[in-house]
């Protein structure tokens, strides 16, 4: 009983990070059919802004008091952050190679080094601060109101909003730098988060200790599941979506604006991935690299669990998590110790969490033989047409 | 008064010339068909009309607006509905929401229109039964039901139809010609038909004939001859 449950909770832990951080995923690639490979780094900037904000937390000495809410406020200012760089990745890149996925598939592969390298040679301080310059400035149109924009006067307060944030942007950098020392300098070095007093340490259940940490990431990712469901199945921009996701034309031609659809689909899916880099951010250091290692991971998830398709992709990540752990912790010699000895080294040797990888791979790729459509492939009279 | 009129329209696929120097004129409440063999245009002509290609040169001019650089969905949004051929339901939403994407035409968009209009279940009363199945599992019928209803719910002012009966069973198109005879009658709305069924182009008031990309000939329906028949639709 407490291997079950031990098992199954390490199982689902496991899933639940390659969920989260393939849920963004599978909205871009799955929905929009983007292969976005930039995914990993703006899971990076995700993992980075948990980090910045617990500095400040830290630093600053009014918000200090609050520091141990500091991880709650980073979901948030992930999702920002993530969100506004992958807003910007679609108005510049990715939107002029809509069609045409081996041209987007290097870009977002070039986007993905220039992002790695950015985090490496620019202080963090100042890249915060271009981030907060691009967010205001992408989004202060859409609070003014549209005759404001319009005509020669519109261009002049069009630019007038960039100077602003742009000078917020600078502004904020300087205080950000003068204020907490260790974002002055540019270092390519990993850092850490440390997790707050109240997240440390484990909770007792039936005789085995549930680390805090994972149970709350599998919060985190329960709660970005079902509002990631609700918003698509119940609102009118899920609707629209979803239209634009199953007929691009036809939707355009019923008044839909497939254009704002395509920035928010594509916000929505890197803010996914911040939310994640919080998540990862609590597993272990934080680096540029830190991306790298759960791209193929997240592209392996949506792939299993049939593209376009989130109950897919949940099964698919929780069913991936539950085999790692039952290969990689070497389970199955704990439930059947006798084994015999050439089988039983067999799974020796695969029980490491590297090789358990290899294993698991493997075994989507033979699964994949089978059904080349995943799990869940769609059905009925539209899949001929 | 002129609804719709094109001025000397030129549409290109690539490199090869499609429409020469279309002119046609539609008036409120008029339902004017358009006739033609196979491959002259007539799609091609309706695609340019709602804004899936662009004109190389020539004038749309909606609503006494000028609308060759407004993207489709401006285009649908001030009041020009499109009923594709081969229908274009969008396959994995349910018949009600596909009905509820036919009001983001309207101005405020679905999010404020959530109420489907009985009129429509009127005319297609088979729709009302069928609500919650996907519309990609409807018969070819039942979706040229569903795409004519959805058009409907944006209130156009001008409804293109292409082609509404190809491949549908007798009775249906029946339905179909009465249901768009009821809705211009009730709504004073004008409707651009492209059809090669001769008991529905007989029901418009007046007819265009295309020939290579061109109008060649035009007039009351009721002057349509059996030369000009059988000149330009195929029987």
């Amino acid at each position: 009983m407490q291997l079950i449950l031990e098992s199954l909770f390490n199982g689902v832990a496991i899933g639940s990070v390659l969920l989260i951080a393939a849920l963004g995923l599978a909205i871009v690639f799955g929905l929009m059919g983007v292969i976005n490979l930039a995914h990993g780094e703006l899971m990076m900037l995700g993992a980075y802004s948990t980090y910045i904000t617990q500095l400040i937390f830290k630093q600053v000495s009014f918000l200090n008091p609050f520091y141990d809410s500091y991880v709650i406020v980073s979901i948030g200012i992930a999702f920002l952050v993530s969100g506004t760089v992958g807003i910007l990745l679609e108005r510049t890149v990715i939107r002029r190679l809509y069609g045409s996925p081996l041209e987007t598939l290097l870009a977002t592969w070039g986007v993905s080094l220039i992002l790695q390298q950015f985090v490496r040679s620019v202080p963090l301080a100042y890249g915060s601060g271009l981030v907060i310059a691009i967010f205001i400035s992408l989004f202060t149109p859409l609070i003014l109101s549209d005759e404001l924009l319009h005509g020669a006067k519109g261009k002049l307060i069009r630019a007038c909003t960039w100077g602003v944030s742009a000078l917020i942007g600078v502004g904020t950098g300087g205080v950000l730098s003068s204020l907490v020392s260790k974002l002055s300098r540019a270092s390519a070095r990993n850092v850490d988060v440390t997790a707050p007093s109240w997240m440390r340490g484990g909770i007792d259940f039936l005789g085995s200790t549930y680390p805090k940490t994972r149970l709350l990431i599998i919060l985190i990712t329960l709660i970005s599941v079902l509002v990631v469901i609700f918003f698509l199945d119940k609102t009118a921009w899920g609707l629209r979506i979803r239209a634009v996701t199953q007929n691009r034309p036809m939707s355009e031609c019923l008044g839909i604006s497939t254009e704002k659809v395509d920035i928010i689909t594509f916000g929505i899916g890197s803010g996914l991935a911040g939310v994640a880099g919080v998540a990862v951010s609590l597993l272990g250091s934080v680096g540029p690299n830190v991306g790298v290692n759960y791209i193929v991971g997240c592209f392996m998830v949506v792939v299993l669990g049939g593209v376009g398709n989130l109950l897919g992709t949940i099964l698919a990540s929780l069913s991936i998590g539950l085999m790692t752990d039952l290969i990689g912790a070497g389970r199955l010699l704990t439930i059947w110790p006798d084994m015999p000895s050439p089988l039983a080294s067999t799974v020796d040797f695969f029980a490491t969490t590297s090789m358990a990888r290899v294993m698991i791979f493997a075994l989507i790729v033979l699964f994949l033989q089978f059904s080349p459509t995943g799990m869940f492939p769609q059905k009925g009279r539209m899949v001929e047409s | 008064m002129t609804l719709l009129k094109t001025n000397g329209l030129n549409t290109y696929y690539g490199e090869s010339h499609i429409l020469r120097d279309v002119d046609i004129n539609i008036k409120t409440g008029e339902m004017v068909c358009l006739i033609g063999r196979n491959g002259v245009g007539k799609t091609t002509f309706l695609k340019s009309l709602i804004g899936l290609l662009t004109p190389r040169s020539g004038e749309i001019i909606f609503n006494g607006e000028l609308i060759n650089r407004k993207p489709p969905h401006q285009r649908a949004r001030s009041g020009i509905a499109y009923v594709p051929q081969g229908r274009e339901i969008i396959p994995y939403l349910s018949v009600e929401e596909n009905l509820q994407l036919g009001m983001e035409a309207l101005p405020g968009g679905l999010a404020n229109h959530k109420k489907i209009d009985d009129l429509v279940f009127e005319l297609f009363p088979v729709l009302k039964k069928f609500l919650p199945r996907r519309g990609g599992d409807l018969s070819g019928g039942q979706q040229q039901q569903l795409a004519i209803a959805r058009a409907l719910l944006g209130k156009p002012k001008l409804l293109l139809l292409d082609e509404p009966t190809e491949g549908i069973q007798p009775n249906i198109v029946l339905d179909i010609e009465s249901a768009v005879k009821r809705i211009i009658s009730e709504t004073g709305i004008a409707v651009l038909l492209v059809e090669q069924h001769l008991h529905f182009v007989k029901q418009a008031d007046r007819y265009y004939a295309m020939q290579r990309g061109g109008i060649v000939a035009n007039g009351p329906t009721s002057e349509l001859s059996k030369a000009v028949v059988e000149k330009f639709l195929s029987v």
